[in-house]
């Protein structure tokens, strides 16, 4: 093997093992911290700043837009939220608690393809309103629920 | 953690993960009145058969022991679903399942 066909090798030996590392995950877990997750946002300590780091437009509230979650949670720090949108396209749903320390909860980012029915859990600080944005192609659209909570569920 | 992703006739395939962690807000007080420092995960990603159905940026107030139930549509038995997450310590989990009926 003369020299110049060695060296050639070596170097896609390095990319190889390279590709080998972002497949496994590695720089997506060095990257996750720092530019997939929205501290700005998750950082607000009032709703209308969260949302408009989130969103930075109009909102629309519309009755498409569902909020699945009970009228009363009798445990503030396990509340069942599920959102439900009857619009084609959503690409994105986030889940906001007005009287939160930090009012947003969580973010998501669907694929075509995945179903705009999502539930989770989430902890209420105190009785307060939960507000829901689902963007449907470039537009945003929104609901809200009141949810009393007897026991608030933040640990402060 | 704990993944099931199960498909019914109408074709959607229903993912329910259930995860085990503390997801601290860093305001909750140990007995002496020291804040235990916030431990929560902030990244979730659903793949099917490689592909990305979901991410989930998540917040301390999402509950202990998160759940999360989501659902996507053109998948088939024995399918692989590949869930993780990664949390702001840097600690991670990852798990592959099949679709079930």
């Amino acid at each position: 093997m003369n020299s110049e066909r060695r060296r050639f090798l070596g170097e896609s030996g390095l990319m190889l093992a390279t590709l080998g590392l972002v497949s496994s995950g590695f720089f997506n877990r060095a990257r996750a911290n720092s530019e997939l997750w929205d501290s700005t946002a998750f950082g607000a300590e009032e709703i209308e700043s969260a949302i408009k780091e989130i969103v930075g437009v109009d909102i629309f509230p519309h009755a498409d837009v569902s909020i699945i979650a009970p009228e009363i949670a009798e445990n503030g720090a396990v509340v069942p939220v599920g959102v439900e949108v009857a619009m084609p396209n959503i690409s994105k749903i986030a889940i906001l608690c007005e009287k939160n320390p930090h009012p947003l909860a969580a973010l998501y980012d669907l694929s075509e393809g995945t179903v705009a029915n999502i539930r989770t859990r989430i902890k209420m600080a105190e009785t307060s309103r939960v507000v829901v944005i689902a963007k449907s192609g470039d537009k945003f659209y929104s609901a809200d629920k009141l949810i009393k909570v007897t026991a608030g569920g933040c640990g402060g | 953690m704990k993944v099931r992703a199960k498909i019914s006739d109408d074709g959607i395939t229903d993912v329910r993960i259930l995860i085990r962690h503390d997801m601290e807000t860093g305001l909750r007080k140990e007995k002496d009145g020291t804040l235990v420092p916030p431990h929560f995960i902030q990244n979730v990603m659903v793949k099917h058969q490689g592909r990305v159905v979901l991410t989930a940026q998540w917040g301390a107030a999402v509950s202990k022991n998160p759940y999360l139930n989501c659902q996507f549509l053109n998948g088939t038995v024995g399918d692989v679903v590949e869930v993780s997450w990664i949390d702001n310590k840097g600690q991670a989990e990852s798990i592959n399942t099949n679709i079930i009926v």
